[in-house]
């Protein structure tokens, strides 16, 4: 693959660091990305993802677009309320940057269909907002050994890991399982900053660039927390679980699950 | 014996609006009872009927998670630092 002229133009400022290159350029053309949820952490994420160049992203989001949304899901516009979010994305992606295949899967994610997809992309990117779909993408990505950046927010805060299945600790290892219905508040009911949204969903796209080009340190072993109000990033360790669910040698969680949806403003939709 | 514990959001009604608080305790279980003296309720909040540590709870003495440690029975020194992180999903 050789780069064209407009491209080497485009993505100067990026080939130009010595880690990246042509050869890094060139990585992230041929590179594939599922990010889970347009929202707060993926429109961030699609948008430096897109704009760097990644040659496919997958998008899934069953939802459309809500004028509550726009204080803090930058992919969506006042005139695409009403659209799917699936599409009111590939066309601000494909605004930015017309190079990047989009591929929408106007859905919400389940135990029958998630391995399907995701075996298509290099890595993945959690952006969903609540723990059913959570605790799916986790286990199918340990399942189907595919990378996974995962991110959380909740009003002022933040939280991102990266997980590589059979290297570091998944989200199993960090949260074994996920709180009961109704002991914590969830999606819409809780409040949460733009910006927020924007620190994180930005660290996730890093990550994946990071992914992608092997360079750097990555999150694994490691959960990142933000504090908005204080402006402090803060890191835990997250060894292996040897007990673990899903990821350790001897697992008792050898199926997806569907969790029983719990968030009650969803419910009611 | 001072020993800073930083206060997740969802649980900062229960620390009137604090986001870090002072308390004691040799280790993690005698911590949290004084959190409960200090705040009642608090403790409902981050452990079960049985008194264990809720599954999506996290308590950490520094960088550390007492799970890969010695769990409640964690034993706490002057200057260390706790943090309670729950899990959070939105997106």
């Amino acid at each position: 693959m050789k780069l064209r002229e407009d491209q080497i133009e485009r993505y100067s400022r990026q080939i130009i660091l010595p880690n990246i290159g042509g050869k890094g350029q060139e990585k992230l053309l041929n590179a594939k990305v599922l990010i889970i949820g347009a929202g707060g952490l993926g429109s961030p994420c699609a948008l430096y993802l897109a704009s760097a160049g990644i040659g496919k992203i997958g998008i899934v989001d069953s939802d459309a677009v809500e004028l509550n949304n726009l204080q803090r899901q930058v992919l969506h516009s006042t005139k695409d309320v009403g659209r799917p979010k699936v599409e009111s994305a590939k066309d601000r992606v494909n605004s930015i940057n017309p190079e990047v295949e989009i591929i929408p899967y106007k859905m919400r994610l389940t135990s029958e269909n998630i391995l399907g997809i995701i075996k298509d992309y290099d890595i993945i990117v959690d952006g969903s907002d609540n723990f059913p779909t959570r605790y799916l993408v986790n286990d199918a990505c340990v399942f189907s050994k595919k990378p996974l950046s995962h991110g959380g927010i909740f009003r002022f805060d933040g939280q991102a890991i990266t997980i590589l299945p059979g290297e570091g600790a998944c989200y199993r290892c960090l949260f074994p399982e996920p709180p009961p219905p109704g002991l914590v508040p969830s999606c819409q009911e809780a409040g949460i900053l733009g910006a927020v949204a924007g620190v994180i969903g930005t660290i996730q796209a890093n990550e994946a660039l990071k992914y992608i080009l092997g360079i750097g340190e990555l999150l694994t072993g490691r959960l990142l927390i933000f504090n908005a109000l204080d402006s402090s990033f803060r890191q835990v360790k997250v060894p292996r679980d040897p007990n673990c669910l899903v990821c350790s040698e001897h697992p008792t969680i050898t199926k997806l699950i569907d969790y029983e949806e719990f968030c009650q403003l969803r419910r009611k939709e | 014996m001072s020993i800073k514990v930083r206060i997740p959001t969802p649980l900062q009604k229960l620390t009137q609006g604090k986001t870090e608080v002072e308390t004691e305790g040799k280790d993690i279980r005698e911590l949290i009872e004084n959190l409960e003296k200090n705040f009642p309720g608090i403790k409902e909040r981050i452990c079960d009927e049985k008194g264990n540590v809720r599954r999506f709870i996290n308590i950490y003495v520094n960088e550390e998670d007492v799970r890969f440690l010695q769990l409640d029975k964690t034993s706490l020194k002057d200057g260390d630092e706790i943090s309670i992180i729950p899990a959070i999903a939105g997106g």
